[in-house]
Formats: structure tokens, C-alpha cells, sequence
């Protein structure tokens, strides 16, 4: 059965019955909040710790591949948002529009996180036994989508790091575990979004949200939001460590 | 707002164009600010950029503005409650000594050249 617009029992208007709603959703993303929060936390003191490392880690990431996710996964966000416009005025034709997009920007999000994904395998850069800070440095051959230029700089900056830090290469590993934990953990949250995206497009098709009932637009489009705001300060923290040389 | 009075605030598509386009600047002088050798500020640039654009998302395309005042206070004390989490625990970090007189595990040298550039 499908609840459009009716009221329960314990609401006194459709309006509060909503607020009801989102309020608990808000609880919902204070928790994952403070999720985050911890992990970006743990993250931050290794970094001050490892600084070397952590900014030689970063410095191999790609910033066009990263930059490129962050302008798809701020778009994804205004067309979710035109998504609930379009359900709270009335414009039913173009809810499925507005989520299809949505999905599809998802979509390219992840095809460009598999794109980075294997890059650092042939990298040798996935925390482990085959793990090389240096591999790329000392291969250049194996790693021809690193310009010449990019890596007589890094060759310099890896030469540096060494001196400063002798174990650079096991704290790195720290870094690139906290990479992959913490854009793992996001895109996890994406992979949900985007089933839940398909289930609200599934009932905007069959005609069921309304400027009077569209409770799970807004709020499938708060938690969309709320991984959008992760990966706000993911990009900064991750990519943009130190790239100033 | 009371309950009376209350009725669901839209918000235009012209105002979500706005914010948007702003977001996109935003991360565009963020990747700019990286590149500019600021020491250690780099970083407190880029954590201010990513905050301001978290407040966008927030109050525009999540309807914080708009929100109910217990909704709002409900990420208020989210937010603060995240504060303490961060403020408590990096003062804890940044004042710790190890047996050896040491700052961070990290050897000696290193820590000394950390604790020398800033």
C-alpha cells in the first residue's frame, strides 16, 4: 500500500505530519555527522603526525580526476534539488526528469572513482605488501598518465620527503588507507542513495508525489545533500594537502 | 515561526541556479588557494571555503533557512556537538608529550623539522 497524502492518526495536519518527518531525518544526519566527523578526525591527526607523508600521498592523487567529481557531485545536488522543487509545486512531469539526472551524475561519479580505483592498483598504491610511495617515481615507464613534468617534481618532493621522514613508505600506507576508508565509506552512502533515487523514481513514473504528499522526495533529497557535503570537505582534505611547489 | 502561520516555504529554482553556480566558484577558488603558498593557512583557507559551501548546501538546498526553529536547532546542536568532539580531542593531541619528551611518535629528527617550519 502507498501512503499518498493521507494522515495518520497521531498528526493533527499533513504540515506536521512532514515537519515530523524531516525532523527525524535531521537526527538521522546529525548521527552520521558525528560518523564522519570521527573518521575526519582520526584522519586529521595523522595527518599533522605523518605530515611528510600525507602530503605526499596526496600529491599523487589526481586533481583533475577529483576536481572533475566534485563540480558532477555539486550538479547532481541542484538537480535533486530542482527534483523536490518540481514535486513541491505541482510539475509531475518533471520529477522523473530532474531524478534521472540525479542518478545519471551519480552514475558518473562512480565510473570516475573506478577510473582513480585503478589507477593507484597499477600505481602500487592500495596499502600492502606491493605498496611503493616511489613506484611511479622509479617506473616512470608503467605510469604514462603522469606528464614528465609532473614527475621530475614529484621525483624531487619523494627525494625531500625521504629525508625528513625514513619510514615514509609505511606512512603513506597510513594515508592511503585513510583515502580509501574514507572515500569508500562515501561512496557506500552513494551506492544507497542511488537505490533509493530509483525507488523514488519508480513512484514519481507511477504519478504518487504531490505538492501535497512528497515526503520522500525531500527527504531522500536531504541525505542526497548530506553526502554532497561530505565529499565537500573530503576534497579539500584528501587532494588539495600541499600542492603549492 | 509558530505552527499557526506556518506553510511550506518553496524555493525558486532561481535561488537553487544561484547557489549552485556559487558552490561551482567556490570549489574553483578552492583548488586556485592550493596552489598559492600560504604555510600552514592553506589548509584553514580551504576547511573556510568547504565550510562556507556546507552552509550553502545546508541552509538553500536542505531548507535550513526555511526549517522549523526545533529542526534548526536540531543541527545547531549537531554542529556543536561535532565542535567539542574536534576542539577536545585535537587539544588533547597537540599538548600530549610521549615518555621520551617526544611530541609525535614520529622520530626525532622529523618531529623537530614539524615543529621548526611552523
Amino acid at each position: 500500500m502507498h501512503r499518498t497524502g493521507s494522515l495518520y492518526g497521531q498528526f493533527k495536519t499533513l504540515e506536521q505530519q512532514k515537519d515530523s518527518a524531516s525532523l527525524g531525518m535531521w537526527i538521522f544526519l546529525v548521527t552520521e555527522v558525528m560518523f564522519f566527523g570521527g573518521i575526519m578526525l582520526a584522519y586529521t591527526i595523522n595527518r599533522h603526525t605523518y605530515f611528510h607523508a600525507f602530503a605526499m600521498g596526496s600529491n599523487t592523487l589526481s586533481l583533475q580526476l577529483g576536481g572533475f567529481n566534485t563540480v558532477v557531485l555539486l550538479a547532481s545536488s541542484f538537480t535533486m534539488a530542482m527534483a523536490v522543487w518540481s514535486a513541491q509545486s505541482g510539475k509531475k512531469r518533471l520529477i522523473p526528469i530532474f531524478l534521472t539526472l540525479t542518478i545519471a551524475l551519480g552514475f558518473i561519479f562512480f565510473g570516475v572513482k573506478y577510473i582513480e580505483y585503478a589507477q593507484k592498483f597499477h600505481h602500487h598504491l592500495i596499502p600492502g605488501r606491493s605498496f611503493d610511495i616511489t613506484y611511479c617515481v622509479n617506473n616512470a615507464e608503467k605510469c604514462e598518465d603522469i606528464s614528465a613534468k609532473d614527475m621530475d617534481i614529484e621525483r624531487e618532493e619523494i627525494a625531500k620527503a625521504q629525508a625528513a621522514d625514513p619510514d615514509l613508505n609505511s606512512h603513506a600506507q597510513l594515508y592511503y588507507s585513510a583515502y580509501f576508508g574514507m572515500t569508500g565509506l562515501h561512496a557506500l552512502h552513494m551506492v544507497i542513495g542511488a537505490g533509493l533515487l530509483l525507488w523514488l523514481l519508480h513512484g514519481s513514473l507511477a504519478g504518487r508525489f504531490t505538492p501535497e504528499w512528497n515526503t520522500p522526495v525531500d527527504i531522500v533529497g536531504l541525505y542526497w545533500h548530506f553526502v554532497d557535503i561530505v565529499w565537500i570537505f573530503l576534497f579539500p582534505l584528501l587532494y588539495l594537502i600541499d600542492r603549492h611547489k | 515561526m509558530s505552527e499557526h502561520e506556518h506553510t511550506e516555504h518553496i524555493v525558486k529554482p532561481g535561488t537553487y541556479l544561484a547557489i549552485i553556480l556559487t558552490l561551482l566558484t567556490l570549489t574553483g577558488i578552492t583548488v586556485y588557494a592550493a596552489y598559492v603558498n600560504l604555510g600552514r593557512f592553506n589548509i584553514v583557507v580551504a576547511l573556510v571555503i568547504a565550510t562556507l559551501k556546507a552552509t550553502l548546501v545546508v541552509l538553500f538546498f536542505m531548507h535550513a533557512k526555511y526549517s522549523p526553529r526545533r529542526t534548526q536547532l536540531v543541527i545547531v546542536a549537531g554542529i556543536f556537538w561535532l565542535a567539542l568532539l574536534l576542539f577536545m580531542t585535537l587539544s588533547d593531541y597537540i599538548s600530549r608529550v610521549d615518555y621520551r619528551g617526544v611530541r609525535a611518535p614520529i622520530s626525532q629528527v622529523t618531529t623537530q623539522k614539524i615543529w621548526q617550519s611552523s
